[in-house]
């Protein structure tokens, strides 16, 4: 059998299958198993990006029916573009990740064995690969439950913290909550498909081929969409996320964050654009207006975080807010037969699902090693990092600009290429769109200034000023740990410079999903120039920006260093102040007070002012002793709507207890009165 | 109408009689007379059918049922109310008046019930579909109105005799393997029950099931 793209994927997934068996072998030597485990991983994530990238390569789509499956129902494997793509994506975080590991897992050695976190790991990456290759209904859902099951005990890790045992109980309610809802949607899709006297809809296969009656194929869709977005973390369905992501281990935080949400936008891709097809174009601007309301709580939650994790976990919700708000706009411009501007805008949805991936994954390594080295995660106990991990620090600092959206980086390309498919809409056909849009771009350049602010913030407080901390022995991150971050900023780096090579590498599957393509006009002028629909609207030159940044930052560099009165430190100016201390320092939470002022009204704030006052002295007030000033951010879903759901359930639940009676006859009797009736009525 | 077919009528009336005796009974012994009675009918009934419908089968179920249900299940239940010395009389939940009335009102609602069948079914039997629904319902009212744990048995055992002369009447009988595994079934509910009583009476040194209410869980 030659080899093929598809042999490199499922291998690729084989060998994320058994590397749990490695781990029995090595008990004894946990930093011989965490180095093999982790080697072998790495090179399964290239076999799986080796995979990925030639199938978009070529455009090819290979199917398969595997022996394996329920009785009469064998399971169904396909590689198409789309998930060659998402293969990339995941395999390239992967492999990154699995380096970093290396290092990172043996910071748990002193403390626990690491046995579970290996298993569940490469059960996870196994469980996310075959959700993108599956090609049927069932093997789908089994591959998403092994991926939620195995990211569950990874959240679990360290489970004698109540709160990694809350987070990881929220994170998997609310999967199953939406694997329900993906259940139901397919259900409908496979019915209607075949009916119910035969299985045979369970394929995607006869899924894609069934014109679906626009009612139901609404059902489907608004199923699928609700399943999705629960993975997703789209507001409000996005409480699991700021609960799961801050209590698992970082590698685990990068790959659930970076990679496994992705797999919900595969999904709502996958069942919108390949199994549905057709459908109008108010779909779409639901899509859209939950990316704009997740975009943007997203990021005004973020601010108001001081766990860094946390507030890396909001931005989750911004960035898939984002993603979502392109999908949208493929969505509506797919139904209303524009094809070019559905390219572009699937692009941009598509290009930031990469992008994100490759600089939350480096936001989210970057915390592990710092939260590895401080041994906290709340950033207004750390500061001055920059001296002590300065690795680390330009690393995160390129992640922050990637994910601020500034050239040269990624992340500006595919927000940029968003605008540009906001700026085309007033070609739409509808005039309650023509007024929707702009308002909806608008929101969108506040996100993008927010997110900025933002990680001014995260930045400016955990790597600027001066430590915070109490103790003194805080260690750069390991090599490895080092290696896996600066993979994924190179990446970065190289998405946001050669956007044009990586537009027309995967345009095959925008033509395959909305019928036109980008390569026509966005590669017209060269591999230089990106332009998206026509040189008189709009181009961007990501190399010549970023040779532009290039010499302006090295001239700075040069006229600084070569002046004969070199730069040199010295002791920090107190401005004649005498005693000044860390705890002057300008803090995260002062920092975000002027949009916690202005957008109150969104969080659930509680702010505490207590003076103890010197008792005795007369003008106590003037002079107290101390000050305690408390503040609490809480999100506003729990109230509105987690709540009142539990609590609702609990009322359903002590009810229906209520049938317990513990006297036989009363069983008895229900079961009489249930004969009884249905005799009556059948 | 042919002879057998008059002599079944009078068997599964005579089974339905028993059933509401068991009904009516306040004597635990008596109640056992009657389910031993009521399994005597049941197989004299079955083996009349398998020889007018020449289903030569129905001869093994026939004796099965004399032995399990006449001989063997009345003995067992016997040596357990010797053995525990239950009371000698039954407990009742709902008095025997309007047991008997919610008996009858059960009876009619299954020649309702049955009335489709009877009119397209060409069996001998079809007459008696009505009297075995009957007999099951009233075994399961049986089990509803009784405290003791001993009399819900029995009303189960007559539930179980319902459901087999359903078989026989409706459709002649059903396999004669599934015949028998019912049969071993039942034999094994029996011992099971057995052991189930000591049990409860070693919890609560009673064998009224209501007993078990105190199992639940405190609100």
């Amino acid at each position: 059998m030659s080899i093929s793209p598809f042999i490199l994927a499922a291998s690729a997934i084989l060998i994320f299958l058994s590397i749990p068996l490695l781990v029995p072998l090595f008990l004894r030597h946990q930093r011989l198993l965490i180095n093999i485990s982790s080697l072998i991983a790495a090179i399964a994530s290239l076999l799986a990006i080796t995979a990925g990238v030639w199938t978009v390569w070529k455009g090819s789509t290979e199917s398969y029916i595997m022996p394996l499956g329920l009785p009469d129902l064998p399971f169904h494997l396909r590689l198409d573009p789309l998930s060659g793509f998402f293969f990339t994506v995941i395999g390239l975080l992967g492999f990154s990740v699995s380096i970093y590991s290396i290092g990172y897992v043996k910071g748990f050695l002193s403390r626990r064995p690491v046995n579970r976190l290996i298993i569940f790991y490469n059960l996870f990456m196994a469980g996310m690969f075959m959700v993108i290759i599956a090609d049927d209904a069932f093997f789908f859902l089994i591959s998403w439950e092994i991926m939620a099951a195995a990211s569950y005990f990874l959240v679990m890790f360290e489970d004698e913290k109540a709160e990694n045992r809350k987070g990881a109980f929220i994170y998997i309610l609310v999967a199953h909550v939406g694997a329900i809802a993906i259940l139901l949607s397919f259900g409908v899709m496979a019915s209607l498909a075949t009916g119910f006297e035969n299985f045979g809809g369970y394929t995607f296969d006869a899924m894609r081929q069934t014109e679906f009656p626009i009612k139901w194929a609404t059902v489907a869709f608004l199923l699928a969409f609700l399943g999705f977005s629960a993975k997703a973390g789209v507001f409000p369905l996005h409480a699991w996320l700021p609960e799961a992501h801050p209590v698992a281990p970082s590698n685990v935080s990068a790959l659930m964050s970076g990679v496994m949400l992705k797999t919900a936008i595969y999904g709502i891709v996958r069942v919108t654009f390949d199994i549905i097809k057709d459908f109008p174009w108010w779909w779409g601007v639901i899509v859209l207006i939950f990316g704009l309301l997740s975009a943007v709580m997203g990021v005004l939650y973020a601010l108001m975080q001081h766990d860094l994790k946390r507030l890396l976990a909001y931005h989750s919700v911004e960035n898939i807010g984002i993603i979502l708000i392109g999908i949208g706009l493929a969505m509506t411009f797919t139904s209303f037969h524009l094809p070019v501007l559905a390219a572009l805008a699937i692009t941009a949805g598509l290009y930031h699902t990469l992008n994100h991936a490759m600089f939350k994954g480096l936001l989210f390594m970057g915390a592990g090693a710092v939260l590895h080295a401080t041994r906290v995660r709340n950033m207004e106990e750390m500061g001055g990092l920059i001296h002590k991990m300065p690795w680390t620090a330009a690393l995160f600092l390129i992640g922050c600009i990637s994910i601020s959206a500034l050239p040269p980086f990624n992340g500006f390309v595919s927000e940029w290429l968003t605008f540009q498919a906001f700026l085309l809409s007033p070609s739409l056909p509808s005039p309650i769109l023509k007024l929707i849009f702009p308002l909806a771009a608008a929101l969108l350049a506040l996100t993008a200034a927010l997110a900025a602010t933002c990680f001014v913030k995260a930045f400016g407080i955990t790597f600027l000023g001066q430590w915070r901390g109490h103790h003194t022995h805080v260690h750069e991150a390991s090599p490895s740990m080092r290696v896996g971050m600066i993979l994924t900023a190179v990446s970065c780096l190289f998405l946001g410079v050669f956007p044009t090579m990586v537009i027309s590498w995967m345009d095959i599957i925008p033509e395959k999903l909305v019928g036109g393509s980008l390569t026509t006009t966005a590669g017209q002028f060269g591999w230089l120039w990106l332009t998206p629909i026509s040189h008189s609207r709009a181009s961007y030159s990501a190399p010549l920006v970023f040779l532009i940044i290039l010499a302006v930052v090295l001239l700075i560099y040069i006229f600084l260093h070569t002046r004969k009165t070199a730069i040199h430190r010295g002791p920090l100016w107190d401005c004649g102040f005498e005693k000044i201390d860390t705890r002057m320092q300008y803090t995260g939470t002062s920092f975000a007070m002027p949009i916690r002022r202005i957008l109150g009204f969104i969080f659930l704030i509680k702010e505490t002012v207590r003076i103890e006052a010197s008792t005795g002295t007369p003008g106590h007030n003037t002079f107290p002793r101390s000050i305690h000033y408390r503040l609490r951010v809480r999100d506003r879903m729990w109230g509105w709507i987690y709540n009142p759901v539990a609590d609702a359930s609990f009322w359903i639940a002590r009810k229906t207890g209520k049938l317990q009676q513990g006297r036989i006859q009363a069983y008895l009797v229900y079961s009489f009165v249930t004969i009884i009736i249905l005799l009556v009525l059948l | 109408m042919n002879i057998a077919a008059q002599i079944n009528s009078i068997l599964a009336a005579l089974v339905l009689l028993t059933a509401f005796g068991l009904l009516v009974q306040r004597r635990i012994y008596g109640l056992l007379h009657l389910f031993a009675w009521q399994g005597l009918f049941l197989s004299i009934s079955t083996g009349l059918v398998g020889y007018v419908a020449r289903q030569h089968h129905l001869y093994i179920s026939s004796i099965l049922t004399l032995a399990l249900k006449v001989i063997v299940l009345p003995y067992i239940l016997h040596t357990l109310i010797v053995r525990l010395k239950i009371h000698k009389e039954v407990e009742t939940v709902v008095n025997i008046p309007t047991t008997m009335l919610m008996g009858i009102a059960l009876v009619i609602f299954s020649y309702h019930l049955t009335a489709p069948i009877r009119e397209l079914s060409t069996l001998v039997t079809r007459s008696t579909i009505a009297v075995a629904l009957a007999t099951v319902m009233l075994g399961l009212l049986m089990m509803i109105t009784r405290r003791h744990a001993v009399t819900q048995i029995i009303g189960f055992l007559a539930m179980e005799n319902g459901l087999f002369f359903a078989a026989t009447s409706a459709t002649y009988g059903m396999p004669l393997v599934v015949e028998l595994g019912v049969g071993l079934d039942i034999l094994i509910a029996a011992f099971i029950f057995g052991i189930f009583f000591f049990h409860i009476r070693e919890t609560f040194d009673s064998l009224d099931v209501e007993q078990m209410a105190r199992l639940k869980e405190e609100e």
